[in-house]
């Protein structure tokens, strides 16, 4: 019996964390290549999420009955429209900080997370939001009395996640502008020099971001039904937290570090405290930080004068 | 301008016009144009519409303005005289005790002439005048980006609250060991977080402050919860401010043999908020001479230059760290006191980027422009109660546009002189006010 609530959790941690992987994607690749802590990813989420349920409020108004259809077009759109955010963050508030203090990145970014928080909550109101139920049913392993249960959602999770995974890293590795991605992350002001158009990747990597964060949103808005404009914040601190966890700048490392705080935050859950869940999550950023702060993956980065 | 040049000015425009009302259709459309009703939604096309033009415009009436040649002299003269670099005294200005003095005896006598409702609007806006003052010896001087200020808020008003529930703290004796706790929390957070890198201490912060008001809530035990937990009063010298003391005690008026009212305790929380709101300015005034508040303002400059130079680094961004904490745990106290109640409520993220706004829009590190910025973003808000809705929003749009247009503040910063006021001195070194270029 035992086994098979521990078996269970892993299965929710997992699906979780395959989630805060895709959003911590966002964090990760933006550190990478401008060594900031984009603050408004969270919110980036939160608005994808919107979209997600007015493209899927569209669809049911033209008559789409079709699951996957659906499903698919949400996905796309989602990305696309979040896509165009992540861009016009970068170039609004963000690109005109270039060579300024220290500190004016950071604060442009909480400037526009109050700012998108502000809007949705002005354009849609503060209460809570549903999507409809799209996918029922599950998979139940073992006997009638125990048993583990993978619902379908569970696994349509894992596999766009994988597939939206194996994408990026084939972008990443495989093609021109993915090499110039990781030459600009290597070094900047080289890359320049040898003909990459440095602003240019800096904005796809921030469109990369929010459409890998969309996919997350749309997973999370039609698997829990039920979203406000105040999720991207907790959620941004937690992606956060699988960026560090994996090595800030890695992406393999996003990935490890959003299946391990999925997993370790499921069974924290499970066995200690559904309340300080979140409590967990924060102070496990903090411990983090405090005996290894360039993650599992990362390289302690060294700062030249 | 020539004729040549105007055709092209206009064509330019136009196509600036057209791709940035694509672009914000595209973007703010779906959000604001199909609201969300169930499962449902209704349109507001109209409304996407007119907030894309109003982008476009906006961006077009900006490109504009920077393309004719009398708005951007006008703008670059403007930008030469203000703010940008920073100016150091010489040493012998003089000091304008006369103002502060007169600004001072105004402040106090304040409570006589206000009612009640605008005596509460100032208390509550002392309260920010000192969370802003906080968090700029945080921000402000030592440029470490602080977003959970408002957990040391937090634990001063809890301290009151929870302090008088189980140990018998009253008014006074939690304002004394308010600082300090509050200070100790900020050294055990931010010391492990200090010595990396700047951006981690944010997102920690962030954390911690979230850490602080998941526990306040969900501990319902002790905390009260959600439902929170009553505050006491203020005494004066033991004496209470109400019309029938406890038992054995005598209230106030009839003390001093003056008539009952229940203003007095609203006037003695002002007056000793107002008090100790005057001791930080002048704390902070001291401290940027002293070595110490030199050596924050050096390594928000340039943290190598100052760690190759011996300059303990993680010692002086705690000292920072822990007198900010310490200041946003005295203003929790008051809190406390003149809500007389405290629930998880009052500490959430919108405070913290409350008082970061406060503390932006003052000019990173000027005193005087955070107590203006706290005046004005807590005052506005009682006059403008019709558009409570949009508060966050302009605040949001104003931090991205002050970071990209002054990032160091609207008013001028000005140093401490580097030397001794001694005429002899001033004379061998330079005339001039020395301009230090950013």
């Amino acid at each position: 019996m035992d086994f098979y609530i521990l078996a269970q959790q892993l299965v929710n941690g997992i699906t979780l964390g395959a989630i805060y992987g895709l959003i911590a994607v966002g964090y990760t690749m933006v550190y990478g290549v401008i060594r900031m802590i984009n603050f408004a990813h969270g919110d980036v989420y939160m608005v994808s999420a919107y979209i997600a349920a007015i493209t899927l409020a569209v669809l049911h108004f033209f008559g789409v009955q079709s699951v996957p259809f659906a499903l698919i077009t949400v996905l796309v759109i989602t990305c696309v429209i979040t896509g165009f955010y992540g861009w016009s963050i970068e170039r609004v508030a963000y690109r005109p900080l270039r060579g300024s203090t220290k500190l004016a990145p950071l604060i442009s970014a909480i400037g526009i997370s109050l700012m998108l928080q502000s809007y949705v909550q002005i354009a849609q109101g503060a209460r809570d939001q549903g999507v409809p139920v799209l996918i029922s049913g599950a998979f139940r392993l073992g006997s009638d009395r125990d048993f583990v249960q993978i619902t379908y959602m569970q696994v349509v999770i894992l596999a766009a996640s994988f597939i939206a995974m194996a994408i990026l890293t084939y972008v990443i590795n495989h093609t021109q502008i993915g090499r110039q991605c990781r030459a600009t992350q290597q070094n900047r002001g080289i890359s320049a020099i040898l003909g990459v158009n440095t602003d240019r990747i800096i904005s796809t990597v921030f469109v990369i971001g929010a459409g890998t964060a969309a996919v997350g949103g749309t997973l999370v808005t039609i698997n829990y039904g039920s979203f406000n404009f105040f999720i991207g914040f907790v959620m941004g601190i937690k992606a956060f937290t699988a960026a560090v966890l994996g090595g800030i700048g890695s992406l393999p490392g996003a990935i490890l570090g959003g299946l391990l705080l999925g997993l370790t935050e499921a069974l924290f859950a499970g066995y200690v405290s559904t309340d300080y869940k979140d409590v967990f999550a924060f102070a496990l950023l903090i411990i983090i930080l405090f005996f290894r702060p360039y993650g599992l993956m990362g390289q302690p980065e060294i700062q030249k004068v | 301008m020539d004729n040549a040049v105007k055709p092209v000015l206009i064509v330019k425009l136009a196509k600036e016009a057209l791709f940035t009302f694509v672009i914000a259709l595209i973007v703010l459309g779906p959000i604001s144009g199909l609201v969300l009703e169930g499962f449902s939604f209704r349109t507001e096309l109209a409304r996407a519409l007119s907030l894309a033009a109003v982008v476009a415009a906006g961006r077009v009436l900006i490109s504009f303005l920077l393309g004719t040649r009398i708005c951007s002299r006008a703008l670059q003269r403007f930008n030469r005289n203000s703010g940008g670099g920073v100016t150091v005294r010489k040493g012998d200005e003089k000091f304008p005790y006369a103002v502060i003095a007169l600004v001072f005896m105004a402040g106090l006598s304040f409570p006589f002439f206000a009612d009640k409702y605008i005596l509460g609007v100032a208390i509550l806006a002392l309260i920010y005048v000192l969370l802003g003052l906080g968090l700029n010896i945080v921000v402000g001087l030592a440029g470490l980006l602080d977003l959970g200020f408002v957990a040391f808020y937090a634990v001063g008003a809890y301290l009151l609250a929870l302090g008088s529930q189980y140990i018998g703290l009253g008014f006074w004796s939690a304002l004394l060991i308010a600082p300090f706790l509050a200070g100790f929390c900020g050294m055990i957070l931010a010391f492990p977080v200090l010595r990396m890198h700047g951006d981690y201490l944010a997102i920690v912060t962030l954390g911690f402050g979230e850490i602080i008001r998941l526990v306040l809530t969900n501990w319902l035990e002790f905390t009260g919860g959600p439902n929170g937990a009553p505050a006491p009063a203020p005494t004066f010298l033991g004496l209470e401010f109400t019309r029938t003391a406890r038992q054995g005690g005598v209230p106030f008026h009839e003390y001093f043999g003056i008539p009952y009212s229940a203003d007095y305790k609203f006037w003695f929380i002002y007056i000793v908020l107002f008090l100790v709101v005057s001791g930080v300015v002048y704390s902070v005034h001291r401290l940027r001479a002293m070595p110490l508040g030199r050596l924050w303002e050096a390594l928000r400059e340039d943290e190598i230059a100052c760690r190759s130079l011996g300059v303990n680094h993680v010692f002086t961004k705690l000292s920072a760290f822990m007198l900010g904490a310490s200041t946003g745990g005295l203003a929790g106290v008051f809190f406390a006191v003149h809500q007389g109640f405290v629930n998880p409520t009052s500490f959430t993220f919108f405070e913290s980027a409350l008082i970061l706004a406060i503390v932006v829009l003052g000019g990173l590190g000027s005193t005087f422009g955070v107590i203006l910025a706290a005046l004005v973003l807590t005052i506005l808000p009682e006059v403008l109660r019709d558009f409570a809705e949009y508060r966050v929003l302009v605040f949001g749009i104003l931090m991205v546009v002050m970071m990209i247009w002054k990032p160091r503040g609207l008013v001028r910063i000005t140093r401490p002189a580097f030397f001794p006021s001694s005429k002899s001195v001033v004379e061998i070194s330079t005339n001039q006010a020395l301009e230090v270029g950013r």
